[in-house]
Formats: structure tokens, sequence, C-alpha cells
């Protein structure tokens, strides 16, 4: 139990640390307000007529994540390192997986709050119509596993460099690569000149392939474990990563 | 507490720390001196389990650092150099996730943060945010983190840097007053500190321990240690020159000052007659108008430099 109350503490630190910043505000503010342009505006909510999330609302969550889960992402590690409390905070009693761990948590829970915000989207959606709310659950749900895995991605580039700015930069990069593997476009370009094998393992890294299924209310294994293994692979990333740091 | 053997730490080419060994025993307070980059640092490093050594060990109340890291590093409270701490925290939320971090809850946590506030004098700035504070209180602040809950154990990486005089004079006397029941190791460049509240001092250089024993037996190294000043009256450098030239235990002989109503000189023994030089100069100067007459102590920053940079040093006493 000294392994949980542990992340909990670092977890509740890293928790206060968002809400005593502008960071935390300014992010929910921002995602709130391009989630409801893009599902009103650009999205065509009511021009098409139908009580569903799924095109309008989930479908963007993956370019907003782009930008926004890195952001949250990139302190994690680079601030500890820059200002030197990694020195502190690993001469705790406490393992190097306990800490990593509990800020991942801790960033986690914070972005599942501001998903948690959108609501309103929820209630407006119900009021005019009567659309399925087990679609919209699992969606939200594969939302939230996505934001996951791109900020474990995050978590790892942060690890590497004390700048913040190298890690939001790179983590951009990495997770634009898991879009564009499923992106359509992309997609056609690939099946061009690729064998469709190939193309078949692009499109299985692609976080949209992977949260297609969520969207459609299909809890599949496979798109769990796909975001599951990329947390579980980042966060590993991370600790070896920090090892490498301190071993010299 | 503190036991180390042969510890090393390879950054590169560099051998950072080279083979040190030394340990520190409850009720010690080890004053660890050493210029910059001679690896003090980096063994500390080592000791709080922060980065694993490359060769030898490290042990913490008879627990490895490296095999039983947690149950080391529970016995610990470490100060690392420049005193980080959480910018975006206030004092109290730094010292009440320090607590709860080392398994202090409810009142023991309430008792342990109101303990170290008092005693690091933080009650004026408990409230406000890390990222406002003075380097002083910023300091003092990452300072009672370190002994929050109560160590067995401080590892102080110069503690003293960058307070001012009267912070300093607090810390030292903070220090030696916990050095009765804890083992301290701590660091600094401060020679001053380390007779204000050491019972040892161990000398590291280029990774290597080059000097280990407490301030008296280092200064005893020192060429002062049983030097003679004496302001003789009436007389000349060259004739008192002379004189205590002819005496057996003298090693050399330098002129303080000369002016027309006397001379002041300062006489260096002979590693044998350390002790008794004042006593044969009196017995050999017979009819001297003495003023003033004084055997010096060693000084530790000669030692310091004596044994950190020999060849500067022999270089500067040739020329003299």
């Amino acid at each position: 139990m000294n392994t949980w109350s542990n992340i909990r503490t670092i977890a509740k630190r890293e928790l206060a640390a968002y809400f005593s910043s502008p960071l935390a505000y300014v992010f929910i503010v921002i995602f709130l307000l391009l989630c409801g342009f893009f599902t009103f505006m650009v999205g065509g909510f009511f021009e098409r007529g139908e009580a569903s999330l799924v095109r309008p609302f989930f479908d963007w969550h993956p370019w907003f994540y782009l930008f926004l889960v890195p952001a949250v992402g990139m302190r994690l590690w680079a601030e500890e390192r820059r200002v030197g409390t990694i020195e502190l905070l690993l001469t705790m009693p406490i393992t190097a997986w306990q800490a990593i761990v509990g800020k991942f948590l801790a960033s986690w829970l914070f972005l599942g709050l501001a998903l948690v915000l959108t609501f309103p989207i929820v209630m407006t959606v119900n009021y005019l119509g009567s659309p399925d709310n087990g679609l919209i659950i699992s969606g939200y749900i594969g939302s939230w596993l996505m934001a996951g895995a791109y900020l474990s991605i995050s978590c790892f580039t942060s690890a590497m460099t004390r700048t913040q700015v190298v890690s939001f930069i790179v983590s951009v990069v990495i997770c634009l690569f898991l879009i564009l593997a499923g992106f359509p476009p992309v997609i056609r370009l690939l099946e061009g000149w690729a064998q469709p094998w190939l193309v078949d393992v692009v499109t299985s890294f692609s976080v949209i392939t992977h949260f297609d299924g969520f969207q459609k209310g299909v809890l599949d294994t496979r798109d769990i474990v796909f975001f599951g293994s990329i947390i579980g692979f980042s966060l590993f990333t991370t600790s070896v990563i920090l090892r490498g740091h301190r071993a010299g | 507490m503190i036991k180390v053997q042969n510890l090393a730490k390879v950054f590169g080419a560099k051998r950072a720390v080279d083979g040190v060994s030394f340990s520190v025993e409850r009720g010690e307070v080890l004053g660890f001196l050493g210029p910059n980059g001679a690896g003090k640092s980096t063994t500390m490093r080592m000791i709080t389990g922060f980065i694993p050594p490359s060769a030898g060990t490290a042990s913490v109340g008879g627990f490895d650092v490296v095999a039983q890291p947690i149950q080391a590093k529970r016995l610990v409270g470490y100060l690392p150099e420049n005193a980080p701490a959480y910018t975006d925290m206030t004092v109290h939320g730094f010292l009440n996730f320090a607590a709860e971090i080392r398994g202090l809850t409810g009142d023991a946590k309430k008792k342990a943060v109101y303990r170290v506030v008092e005693m690091c004098f933080l009650e004026s700035v408990l409230h406000q945010s890390v990222e406002t504070l003075s380097k002083g209180y910023r300091h003092r602040t990452c300072f009672a983190q370190s002994i929050i809950h109560d160590p067995e154990v401080l590892v102080l990486d110069e503690p003293t840097d960058g307070l001012d005089p009267n912070q300093k004079h607090e810390v030292r006397q903070l220090i030696r007053r916990m050095g009765e029941k804890k083992a301290i190791i701590f660091s600094t460049h401060i020679l001053e500190e380390v007779d204000a509240s050491c019972s040892r001092v161990i000398i590291i250089d280029r990774g290597r321990v080059v000097a280990n024993g407490t301030p008296d037996e280092l200064r005893a190294r020192s060429d002062w240690a049983g030097a003679v000043t004496l302001r003789v009256g009436g007389l000349t450098g060259a004739a008192a020159r002379d004189q205590l030239g002819r005496i057996p235990e003298v090693k050399h002989i330098s002129i303080v000052a000369e002016d027309p109503s006397g001379v002041s000189v300062r006489v260096y023994p002979k590693p044998s007659a350390t002790r008794q030089l004042a006593r044969v100069i009196g017995e050999a100067t017979h009819g001297w108008r003495i003023e003033e007459l004084h055997t010096e102590e060693g000084r530790l920053d000669e030692v310091f430099r004596n044994i950190t940079m020999p060849d500067t040093v022999n270089a500067r006493e040739e020329k003299e």
C-alpha cells in the first residue's frame, strides 16, 4: 500500500502544480472553445440533422490533442531537470517508477477533467434528439485513452531534455506520425505503391484507426491494448532515460 | 552510519570520483572540503542514491544504497547543491509534500512541519510561493525539507551557500547542534565553517581523499603551526636574522616588517620542534627588547592550498 500512497502524493502535488499556474485554466478554456467551435461551426453539427457526436465532435480530438497534450506533458520532467528538483524527488524514499506513474496519472486525470467539462455538448445533443449515449460514452473512453497515449509520449520526450520547447516539438512530431499513419489521404497515397500488408502494418500504428472503433461504440480489446501498450512502452522508455541521465 | 568504500564515478573519460573511502558515525559532523570540481557533489549524490556509483559501495545505516535504496533513503535527509524547490508551491505546501512523501500523516505531519518551520525561521513566508522567496529563504526552505523527518543521517551540499553572515551563523549553529545526535556530512569551501561546526574534516581533490583528520590535526600540518612571531625594539632585520639563524631548531626566518624603531620577525620551526620554539627563542635572545611574542597556530587555508595545489605553493615560496 506504500506504493499507492507514494504515487498518490506525487500525483496530488503534480495536479496542484497545474492549478497553481495559469496553464490549467488556459488549457481548459482553449480546449473547450476549440471543441465548441469545431463541433458547431466546422463540424456542421446542426446541418447534419442527426443526434450523434461521432463525426462532428470526436473526429476532431486526435487533432486537438496533437498540440494540446504535449503542452500539458512537456513540463513533467523537463521542468524538474531544469530547476534541479529531480534531485530531491529521486532521493526521496520512492522508486523512479512511482514518480513516473504518479506524474503521468496526475496529468492524465487533468486531461480527463478537461474532457468531462465538455458535458454541455452531450446535454445539447440529448436535448435536441435522442442519441445513442452508449456510443458517446465509448467515444469518451476512447478519447481519454488516446489522450493518455499522447501524454505518455510527451512524458518521455520531456524526460529527454531540460528544455520544454524541445520536448513539445519532438512529441508533436511523434504524435503527428501516429495520426498520419491512419489519415485517409496518407493511406490512399500509400496504397498507390506499397503492398497491402505494409499498408496494414502502417495503419495499425495509427491512433485514428484505433480510435475509430470507440467512435463506433465497439470496445475492442485490441484497441484498448494498443493504447495501453503505447502508454506502457513510453513510460518504460521514460524510466530508461531517467536512469541513463543519472548513470552519466 | 555512513560507510563509503572505494567509491568511484566515471563520466565519459573523466574520473569525477576515484576511490573514495571514509565513514561517519553518529555524533560526528564531517566537513567535506575541496576545490570546485573535486568530486564533492558527485560523492554526495552517490551516497544519497541520486546517481549510481561506477565502482565501490556506499551504505547508510547498514543499507547499501544500490541494493536497498528505499531503506537507505529513508534514513537520509538531503540538501542538494543550489537548494532546489518546487517554485510553483507555497512553502507550506512544499513542506507538507516533503512530509507526506516521507510517510508522515495526520498529526505527525503537522507537528513535523511546525517543528522545521520554527527551526528554520520560516513563519513569515509560510504561505508565500517559493518562486517569490529571496535566496536565503529558499535555501532554508530546502534545508527544512531535509530535516522534516528528523533523519539520522544528513547530507548537506554547501548548506551556507548564498546566505548572509547572520544566516550562515544560524545554519552552522544548527548543524553543530544536530550533529550531537546525527551523522552529518556537509560540503563547503569556506574554511571558517570547518572550525565552527566540524568534528572531522576530509579534503578531497581530483576525486581522491587527500587528507582526513580533526581540524586540529590538519592545522598541525601547516608550516605556520608552532611558528613564532616576535617584535623586537631597537634592532635591525639583518641582526635579528643573524642571531635567530644560529638556533638549531629554526628552519627559516622571514622579516615581516622593519622600521627604524625595530623589527617584526616570523620564525618557522623544524618539524621536530613545533612545541618549544618560543621557549628556545626566549633563551637565545637575552638582552633583546622583546615587545611582542606569540606562537602561531596552523592555518587551515594554508594547509588546504598546500594539499590541493602543492606546485603553486612551492613555487611561490621559492620566489620569496
